[in-house]
């Protein structure tokens, strides 16, 4: 079972990359581009078929490695 | 004072402070290997050195604070043991959760390879005896992640406790946004923990210990740490 686990800086953090990115798409001559937040999404293939379990085991994942929760927060979506 | 310096692939600091930590201990550091479970016997300070240790993969420190040794340095640390992270060795603390906070992308987001200078918080403390409180040194900075982070609860603890070990400051001991060149909340390069036996680090005071580096600036942390 995949399970997508979507980690961005949390809400406060100073996110120097999603600044420049919004900088950058203004140059380009994009208007109209408020606030930019830069994360990473990591997808895990699980060997787990429940569904319950596998988003359990990958919130466990995040917490201890994926995510670093004194600066990020994560999602975890699950199926497929 | 024996000292051993923790290896994990990717760091390329461990030579610069084995001259650092020879040249004050008047002998050379164990080399401890991250697959380790254990420390050598009758170590008494533990250096995680700077680097990239696993390539910096997913955060600056995350693979490393999972190696099989950084539970031997916690438990050392948790037992009183002196623990010293420098640049990448900071990072690792942080992540490892041996300190609080955590280092971001420098708010330039540029890579900072140049001379910094830190006011010393604090001189009663095992690293830092051989300074004064209020004095500044000169310092390297080498890193692209150093801005240090913590919500605004640990920073006021951080302050209340008297834990701050270094800042960034002015050549002339101001401490100002022009010389917090990372954007380290509070200008912080360095904090102990509560029994100020662990000491975390973004600058690299083994850079400059001896007038061939250019300067001895960062010798007095490792004469301090020699006489302890």
């Amino acid at each position: 079972m995949k399970a997508t686990v979507t980690v961005m800086l949390k809400t406060g953090v100073l996110d120097p990359q999603g600044k420049a990115i919004a900088h950058a798409l203004g140059t380009l001559g994009f208007a109209g581009v408020g606030d930019v937040r830069a994360g990473k999404v990591i997808e895990l293939e699980l060997a787990e078929t429940d569904p319950k379990k596998a988003r359990a085991v990958a919130e466990e994942m995040a917490r201890k490695l994926l995510a670093n929760t004194v600066i990020e927060s994560f999602r975890v979506e699950v199926g497929g | 004072m024996k000292a051993g310096i923790v290896i994990f692939p990717g760091i390329n600091r461990e030579r610069d402070m084995t001259i650092a930590l020879q040249s004050s201990f008047g002998a050379a550091p164990h080399m401890i290997w991250h697959k380790d479970t254990g420390l050598p016997d009758g170590i008494d300070l533990v250096v995680i050195p700077g680097g990239f240790s696993f390539g910096d993969y997913l955060r600056c420190g995350a693979m490393a604070a999972h190696s099989p040794i950084m539970r031997a340095v916690a438990e050392h640390a948790a037992k009183g043991g002196y623990v010293l992270g420098v640049c990448n060795g900071f990072q690792i603390l942080t992540e490892s959760g041996v300190l609080p906070g955590a280092l971001l992308r420098n708010a330039s987001l540029r890579f900072l390879s140049m001379d910094c200078h830190l006011k010393v918080e604090r001189a009663d403390t095992a690293f830092t005896r051989q300074y004064h409180t209020g004095q500044t040194f000169r310092s390297i900075l080498a890193h692209g992640d150093g801005n240090y982070f913590a919500d605004d609860a640990t920073l006021d603890r951080l302050e209340h406790d008297n834990l701050v070990a270094f800042r960034y400051a002015t050549r002339t001991g101001t401490i100002a946004p022009e010389a917090n060149l990372n954007g380290s909340a509070r200008s912080i390069a360095g904090i102990f923990s509560p029994n100020l036996r662990v000491l975390g680090l973004m600058p690299h005071p083994e850079d400059l210990v001896d007038p061939l580096m250019g300067g001895t600036d960062g010798k007095p942390l490792f004469d301090a740490l020699a006489a302890a």
